[in-house]
């Protein structure tokens, strides 16, 4: 019989199909494992209630397994406890960072208003002068950033707690 | 029916969400900009996410093997019941932002007691859906006191706005008879305090923004009950056409 632990080092394998230098583990997205009346059951959540990538993700843990020969298996979608940024293992930052994704910073702004812009470092040269072009970005945990000291621009994954 | 008053309550949002959504949606590829056409587009996939989540669980408590998709495309507007301000045109990109605004700062703090409902799911979605709400209306009271503070064409296109957009504010906190048994039952907040929230953080953008609230204090309702204005016929024509003229279909 298959151990839990083999079914995560397979899915270990399944990656984020919008950033797929991270698997769904490092992104936090893979909730649990189990097994339950002959049947696995692999739990996620999404980071974003419209995240478009959610459906491929599901196919992707199916299609994963079947390879292995699994396939009394169920993909369910948990919204509770919601995503956090927090839950980005330290590999995964370090992944996003060298895929030139600059990963979440503490944020301090708990109040919705006039809140002071982050400081968010250029992944590529590390410089800590950067301004942030809009809030929102290419996905919907992304915000648009632009290095101004090697000019790059490039995307920021942004804090969510 | 289980349960026709949650039910009910749980519709009224969802069609919010998707109305608004949808209304976004429409400025894909026709921004003001570049950055601004990704983030109104982006707000629209997050409120369409929560009316998928909202939608799926009205079709979970009426129990007649709907889902989401059912409730989307085969209702006409009779039998929606999202409030008048969502169904408005975009208008000008004021327009769009005061809807947006006035909508994020009534939105946030429901998200926000709807957490400690005393039932799990509307809880759960509440949860999932404030933090993106929080940063929605970041983004919204931002732009509004860009506008307002702005230059003279902006401060006046965003006071048109305000003039216009504010006759449809009251009907946010229409509580139906049957919601107060929720609210009794802890199930969901009383309104009330929802709309001195609201008025909070209204009065303090506008002040910032150099905008003035109407004095007229004539108000629009009708949506709650289904009776909308006539926008939001066209505008389900547009999102319904697919699953009308081709039932059932899937890709």
């Amino acid at each position: 019989m298959v151990t839990k632990d083999t079914i995560l080092s397979w899915l270990e394998e399944v990656c984020d199909p919008e950033i797929p230098v991270l698997s769904l583990s490092d992104l936090g997205v893979l909730r649990g494992v189990s097994y339950l009346n002959d049947e696995w059951v692999i739990t996620i959540t999404p980071t974003y209630s419209g995240c478009p990538a959610m459906k491929t993700m599901e196919d992707d843990v199916l299609a994963k397994l079947k390879e292995h020969g699994i396939s009394n298996v169920r993909v369910e979608l948990v919204l509770s406890p919601a995503w956090t940024t927090d839950w980005l293992s330290e590999e995964g930052r370090r992944k996003l960072k060298a895929f030139g994704i600059a990963p979440p910073e503490d944020e301090v702004d708990k109040s919705v208003l006039f809140a002071a812009p982050t400081i968010v470092p250029c992944p590529k040269c590390g410089s800590r002068e950067t301004k942030m072009v809009s809030q929102f970005g290419s996905t919907a945990c992304k915000a648009h950033y632009q290095c101004l000291s090697c000019l790059e621009p490039y995307d920021y994954f942004k804090c969510l707690k | 029916m289980k349960n026709e008053a949650l039910y009910n309550y749980v519709l009224h949002m969802g069609d919010d969400s998707l109305v608004l959504g949808q209304r976004l949606g429409e400025w894909c590829g026709h921004g003001p900009i570049l950055e601004e056409d990704i983030a109104m587009t982006n707000i629209s996939l997050d409120l369409i996410g929560q009316a998928m989540s909202l939608l799926d669980y009205a079709a979970e408590i009426e129990r007649q093997g709907k889902d989401h998709d059912a409730l989307a495309y085969l209702r006409f507007e009779n039998q929606y019941r999202n409030v008048l301000l969502v169904e408005q045109p975009n208008g000008d990109f004021a327009d769009t932002m005061m809807r947006q605004f006035l909508f994020d700062a009534f939105r946030k703090p429901l998200y926000e007691k709807l957490t400690a409902s005393s039932d799990a799911q509307i809880a759960a979605i509440a949860e999932k859906s404030l933090k993106e709400t929080r940063y929605h209306l970041k983004h919204t009271s931002e732009w509004i006191i860009r506008l307002g503070d702005g230059t003279d064409e902006s401060h006046d296109r965003a006071q048109k706005a305000l003039d216009n957009l504010w006759r449809y504010t009251n009907e946010l906190f229409y509580e139906t008879e049957e919601a107060k048994s929720l609210v009794m039952a802890g199930i969901v907040p009383p309104m009330s305090e929802i709309k001195i929230l609201w008025k909070q953080t209204v009065e303090a953008v506008f002040t910032e923004a150099t905008l003035v609230i109407p004095t007229n204090n004539w108000q629009f309702e009708g949506g709650r009950r289904g009776v909308h204005s006539e926008h939001l016929g066209y505008l389900l024509a547009e999102l319904q056409y697919m699953q009308r003229a081709y039932p059932n279909m899937k890709w």
